[in-house]
């Protein structure tokens, strides 16, 4: 079975939710929309104070090429454009509406039958991309890039072919698996339109093998699409990192920043994506709301939550059983890569992938020891750098030899702390001199230009 | 003993001959450097700091030899060795100095633990630079100190450290040289590089807040709230502005008559090193005289 070449470690997969079928959550009495819900410019908003809202109204667009819009995923009335302490810790523009009812926009089409490819000769690859732009579609795995700036390769680069990420292979989340599941058909259709629009005829879809009965449903349904191949892929963390999935599919490295994947010709889009995508062209639905895994060993009633961007995370935390007495942190995504919350008031945005309580037991970190020298995480590291080394580098200042020792190609996956026996805290280093070192590039071709 | 013979000839002409190499090469290759370059570094304290802008002593010796050449030493202030320093580096290089007021290190936050309540538990790597990272930090306030002693970490001079009864970092004046190198390594902003003022004295905004004033004064009792209050008491001198919800005094133009201080209803203006307030006393006539009722909590003593 296939898989990436390069290092990796194995944490406990705690899937604790994989059985439970996906549930609506409760519509909230207020949605904040931050406009900060994908990398890049921030969203511009184009509704003020007092304004009507229905499911689906565009509440603001988007402020540049890699930006996308927001959509309002509930109606009633803007109440505020103000801020929300985001997910990202910090305090950030958002938009507030208060919800009356559940209204929508008239161009949603709701009724919920398939329509296949077939059914819609007329949508060539301008279209798409240009509905998938409207609709705010960004990666829905967490990471939260602009999905149409991925669909339009730079000038000189070709496509050859889309990979679907469905490997989830941070513990604990479900969501993608639980989508796959319930939604494959319209995954499928979702895949297609993504081929049609980057023109590739070769998609694969990379299932890890912990979930042989999305693998086995995948594969049947993919028999009506002789272009598309399911590829099960060995267990192993970080696999759903684009490089790392590329490499274990397509056998294809990616070069060093710069470089992106599709200079290797893949095209590279989570499997939440392509539903979400499905969704906008087919049905003409903006990107509204996601599957969220809420879930902890501590919670009562763990589960998968379609729910609406803008909801409270205390809201779904209270469908779920509420919050357990004994918790020592809040993490929204995964445990690998995900970010502790300040608290539970922030909204959900398009990447909350999860929702995670960890005990305080679990929580706690151990205090750093001295270095061994065993190189555990230069084995764990899977864009092969020298972890130990860059954690130094950063905390002594040095800048140019991080530089030189490829510091920006970390992908921040948390491989190397995860196995370092001496409990070192190697990627909150590393990534001081990532941003460091990003700076001083970004000011060193900021000076070129002048 | 002819093999010791022929051992000593063949060194001693190969050692010959290394020795003219050596002769010939010193006189093509000499570099000529300024004597007077090594004589400026001789008296700079050797502290490599940075602090002058300058990448270490030597760098700065040679700055300043290069602009004497050019007819000025303006501009050019060791921080560490101050004014004695410059003026015998003026000596050396047959000039004269402008004497340019002293500066020191301010840490703008007041959000002490008991002005800034802890709304979160910081677990991670220790230091400021990471925690900024990852957002608010341990309070409301995403613009206050961090409490992790970046700055400590970074003074060669042992001029600042953390209180740990209010978890601020503290300057200790004396030794202060104002380089700057704890405000570079704070990743706020907090420290500023201020004039010191006469004897020592100085009026400052001790908040870094550009939230609006509901988030700010949920977030910190001592917040600056941009009420702008401040601005209008100090209209006839127009030394503080207002800009993003934060007041900011002009040293150059405060003229510290502490109204401003009294004015602020959250008590984010302070001045350093006035001598206590009398109690009761009769209303100044000259704005430099400082009087008043409260009792200034400052953290140093006056100099």
């Amino acid at each position: 079975m296939k898989t990436f070449r390069i290092g990796g470690v194995h944490p406990a997969e705690n899937k604790l939710t994989a059985d439970k079928p996906i549930r609506d959550a409760m519509l909230p009495k207020q949605a904040v929309f931050s406009m900060f819900q994908h990398i890049g410019a921030p969203a511009k908003p184009v509704v003020k104070k007092g304004d009507k809202v229905k499911v689906g109204t565009l509440l603001a667009e988007a402020g540049g090429f890699v930006s996308a819009p927001v959509h309002s995923s509930v109606s009633g009335t803007v109440s505020k454009v103000d801020s929300v302490l985001d997910a990202s810790g910090t305090r950030r523009a958002a938009i507030y509406v208060d919800v009356e009812g559940d209204e929508w926009e008239e161009s949603v089409d709701r009724s919920g039958q398939l329509v296949r490819l077939s059914d819609r000769p007329e949508l060539d690859s301008k279209t798409i991309i240009e509905k998938i732009k409207n609709a705010g579609i960004v990666g829905m795995g967490g990471a939260t890039f602009p999905c149409h700036v991925k669909l339009s390769p730079p000038p000189g680069c070709k496509a050859e072919c889309v990979i679907i990420n469905a490997v989830e292979c941070e513990p604990y989340l479900t969501a993608d698996h639980r989508l796959m599941l319930e939604h494959a058909d319209e995954i499928l259709v979702g895949v297609s339109l993504i081929m049609k629009a980057v023109g590739v005829s070769r998609g694969y879809i990379g299932i890890e093998n912990n979930k042989p009965d999305a693998i086995k449903l995948m594969t049947e349904k993919s028999q009506a699409y002789p272009e598309i191949e399911v590829v099960p892929l060995q267990v192993k963390y970080p696999q759903g990192g684009e490089k790392q999935l590329i490499d274990a599919v397509i056998g294809r490295q990616v070069p060093a920043p710069p470089a992106i994947p599709i200079n290797v010709g893949a095209v590279v889009q989570n499997v939440g994506t392509a539903f979400a995508i499905y969704e906008a062209v087919m049905h003409n639905k903006p990107l509204i709301d996601r599957i969220i895994t809420v879930t902890g060993k501590s919670v009562s009633n763990p589960g998968n939550l379609r729910a609406r961007l803008g909801t409270p995370m205390q809201q779904l935390m209270d469908e779920c059983g509420g919050l357990p007495a004994d918790t020592g942190k809040i993490i929204g995504g995964g445990p690998m890569m995900g970010k502790a919350l300040l608290s539970l008031d922030v909204p959900m945005t398009k990447g909350s992938s999860g929702l995670l309580i960890m005990n305080s037991k679990e929580a706690r970190r151990s205090a750093p020891q001295p270095c061994i020298r065993c190189a555990k995480c230069v084995s764990a590291c899977p864009m092969g750098l020298e972890p130990y080394l860059l954690a130094t580098l950063s905390t002594h200042a040095e800048w140019e030899r991080a530089e030189a020792n490829d510091v920006v190609s970390c992908i921040e996956c948390g491989s190397c702390q995860f196995t370092c026996p001496s409990c070192r805290p190697l990627l909150d280093n590393i990534r001081v001199g990532k941003q460091t070192v990003m700076g001083i590039i970004r000011s060193r071709a900021a000076q070129a230009k002048k | 003993m002819d093999l010791i013979l022929l051992a000593v000839i063949v060194l001693g002409v190969l050692g010959l001959v290394s020795a003219l190499v050596l002769f010939y090469a010193s006189h093509r290759f000499a570099v000529h450097e300024d004597p007077r370059i090594g004589q400026v570094a001789a008296v700079l304290p050797q502290a490599n700091c940075g602090g002058c802008g300058y990448p270490g002593c030597s760098g700065f010796a040679a700055a300043c030899v290069k602009a004497a050449d050019q007819g000025s030493l303006d501009g050019k202030l060791c921080p560490v060795g101050g004014q004695a320093v410059m003026e015998q580096v003026a000596d050396i290089v047959g000039l004269s100095v402008v004497a340019s007021a002293p500066k020191v290190a301010v840490v703008r936050c007041n959000g002490s633990c008991e002005n800034r309540p802890r709304i979160a538990e910081f677990d991670g790597m220790p230091t400021c630079r990471v925690q900024q990272m990852l957002g608010m930090g341990e309070t409301a306030c995403p613009y206050g100190c961090l409490g992790c002693g970046d700055c400590v970490a970074a003074c060669q001079f042992g001029a600042i450290s953390i209180n740990p009864s209010t978890g601020l970092p503290e300057v200790d004046e004396e030794k202060c040289t104002a380089c700057g190198a704890c405000a570079k390594a704070c990743p706020r902003g907090v420290i500023e590089i201020r004039l010191k003022g006469p004897k020592g004295r100085r009026v400052v905004v001790l908040c870094n807040n550009k939230d609006k004033g509901a988030v700010a004064n949920k977030a910190c009792k001592s917040a600056c709230i941009g009420c702008g209050k401040c601005v209008k008491t100090c209209e006839k001198f127009q030394a503080i502005t207002l800009e993003n919800n934060l007041a900011y005094i002009d040293a150059e133009k405060c003229k510290m008559c502490r109204k401003c201080e009294e004015a602020c209803p959250k008590g984010a203006i302070h001045g350093f090193n006035f001598p206590p307030r009398k109690p009761a006393a009769p209303q100044p006539a000259e704005p430099a005289v400082a009087s008043g009722t409260t009792q200034q909590t400052n953290n140093e003593k006056p100099a």
